[in-house]
């Protein structure tokens, strides 16, 4: 009888937690969908009629038929940007964690804390000289510029997940294939790529939110061409509370893949959040 | 037989592939990480705007660092991020570490409720600050409205001087938290269950079994997760520059939004270019720490 007291104030509390971290969240959805003397009511209001006008809004311009509007640009460069920049990190990634888990390399720990230190750089502290760097090369503002330079950001990441990955599938298999004729890389394609598919999805979803959720980089590097939606959001709000549902709005669109993301990810979550440190 | 070793000639010796799977990260890596630190090291030393690109940087010797160093307010802005990296990391803790414990549990649905209680970590940290500010609004915001019966008090959270780094903290303890709720999560069932049957049997309390069992236990990943956090709260900047732009006045100036005004706003490069490498020694303190903890916990795990 203690024990089932004892286990409902549990659950209890536990649905408490719960509701605390998602209110926010919720809110934001619920800003999203109201009419603009709901958002500034009140009380606030829980319960409302819903409507999709800021969602209309934003990525419709009114009356012109089917025009962009700089939030769906926006929206479209952070696709693209992350995506491309995804592919680069986790294939450069991959070949360059197997090389580290099959090869023995002089002075292969030096190397890896190297690749490790790139990423504890904060970012504010690369980002004066790239941004000259990127001025004088013509990179400023444009989609290569942040695709190479998300890659770079995130193939130290990748490196460190896939290894982990990579020296978790037994070395015998290829060693099979390399004694029936196949070569190092027919090996490397044919038979440590299929068993690595988990990891590099795991490790791509990773890269993807990364790239995805990037700000100081994106805000100094860009204006208007390249820009992804993360600066672009905030640097709507200044004219105060009246574009509140359409930023919502737009929070809600840019949230959502990661929320979606996050749900396929679970069971790597820990692996992820921790560089492959921990593993589950 | 022989076919086959005729195709192995013919194709990339392992030296080979080595260095065709090593080089491109490398190179991209230099590229993109070493050469840049090299040019602003050079600017950290050198007088130079970066938005009057026709004037040469011009030789100031170690200037810009004595100038930093005997600046005040730099004092005051490490002072704060040292201020928000204690409270935040700290809270972080306490919350993620009582959450895993009571989640540490079986009951239906523990799965769902773990994934969604992660879902503020996975999101964009400027997009967070920017969607707290909505909650946060002293007017019209939900926090007041839910605080104001208990507290009676309707502070003004991110636009008052003494409310402001709090709720930076608390912002990032909701954002934060439940990265310390996973990894204590992870410790907490990797202990193994027979060491407290058998404290059961020996009547031990639930003091003396999380004391003498769980927190030895745990301790190195506790530690861990710990200097994650204080390595990631001590870079940060998005989440900052989008609540509270480092205002109201400076009370929430962190050294990274710092960095970025002197950079960015003011165009003093050569000055940032030195705080940058203060700010970096700093970090290299930092994940020097870090390496060393995982030799250690991976040493004994």
């Amino acid at each position: 009888m203690n024990g089932r007291i004892k286990s409902g104030l549990a659950l209890a509390a536990i649905g408490l937690v719960l509701v605390i971290y998602l209110l926010p969240i919720y809110w934001i959805v619920a800003t999203s969908l109201k009419e603009y003397s709901d958002i500034l009511a009140r009380p606030p209001k829980f319960v409302f009629a819903p409507t999709l006008r800021n969602y209309v809004s934003l990525l419709l311009v009114p009356g012109e038929g089917l025009h962009a509007t700089p939030f769906a640009a926006r929206l479209l460069n952070s696709v693209i940007i992350a995506s491309l920049s995804t592919i680069f990190a986790v294939a450069m990634g991959t070949m360059t964690a197997y090389a580290f888990s099959r090869f023995r390399t002089r002075g292969q720990g030096d190397w890896q804390f190297f690749i490790l230190s790139t990423r504890m750089l904060p970012p504010v502290v690369v980002v004066i000289p790239i941004f000259l760097m990127y001025r004088a090369l013509g990179l400023f503002d444009t989609h290569a510029g942040l695709i190479v330079l998300y890659t770079a950001f995130n193939v130290s990441f990748a490196v460190w997940l896939l290894k982990g990955f990579m020296d978790e599938i037994p070395k015998e298999y290829e060693e099979a294939a390399l004694v029936d004729g196949y070569s190092r890389l027919q090996a490397f394609v044919r038979v440590v790529l299929p068993q690595a598919v988990a990891g590099i999805a795991a490790t791509s979803v990773f890269c993807l939110i990364t790239a995805w959720n990037e700000f100081a980089f994106a805000l100094v590097l860009t204006q208007n061409t390249a820009q992804t939606a993360p600066p672009y959001i905030p640097s709507v709000v200044g004219s105060g509370a009246t574009e509140w549902g359409r930023i919502a709005a737009g929070t809600v669109l840019f949230l959502l893949p990661v929320a979606v993301f996050t749900f396929v990810m679970r069971k790597h979550l820990l692996r992820g959040a921790t560089f492959g440190a921990l593993k589950r | 037989m022989t076919t086959a070793v005729a195709r192995r000639r013919r194709a990339l010796s392992d030296y080979q592939v080595k260095m065709l799977f090593l080089m491109p990260t490398l190179l991209l890596l230099v590229g993109m990480n070493v050469f840049p630190l090299i040019w602003s090291l050079y600017l950290s030393f050198h007088r130079y705007a970066a938005d009057m690109p026709g004037r040469a940087p011009e030789a100031v010797g170690t200037a810009n660092y004595t100038a930093l160093l005997h600046d005040p307010n730099l004092w005051r802005y490490f002072q704060i991020t040292a201020e928000f990296v204690v409270l935040a990391v700290g809270a972080q803790f306490l919350i993620g570490f009582g959450v895993a414990l009571l989640l540490n549990r079986e009951f239906k649905g523990k799965g769902l409720v773990t994934t969604l209680i992660l879902l503020p970590m996975m999101l964009s940290p400027a997009v967070v600050g920017l969607f707290w500010k909505l909650i946060m609004d002293p007017n019209w915001g939900l926090l007041n409205f839910l605080i104001r019966p208990v507290t009676g008090a309707a502070p003004a959270w991110l636009t008052d001087a003494r409310t402001a780094l709090p709720s930076l903290v608390m912002i990032d303890t909701w954002m934060w938290s439940p990265f310390m709720m996973l990894i204590c999560l992870a410790g907490l069932n990797a202990v193994p269950k027979y060491l407290y049957e058998a404290a059961d049997v020996d009547r031990a309390s639930g003091w003396f079994k999380f004391r003498h069992i769980t927190l030895p236990l745990i301790g190195p990943l506790l530690l861990l997760a710990l200097i994650f956090r204080t390595m990631d709260a001590f870079k940060l900047f998005d989440m900052v520059w989008v609540a509270t732009a480092g205002g109201p006045g400076d009370v929430t100036e962190m050294v990274s939004v710092t960095l970025y005004r002197q950079a960015f706003q003011n165009w003093n490069t050569g000055e940032a270019c030195a705080l940058a490498y203060i700010l970096l020694v700093v970090i290299i303190a930092l994940s020097n720490l870090y390496i060393r903890w995982l030799n250690r916990v991976r040493g004994e795990a």
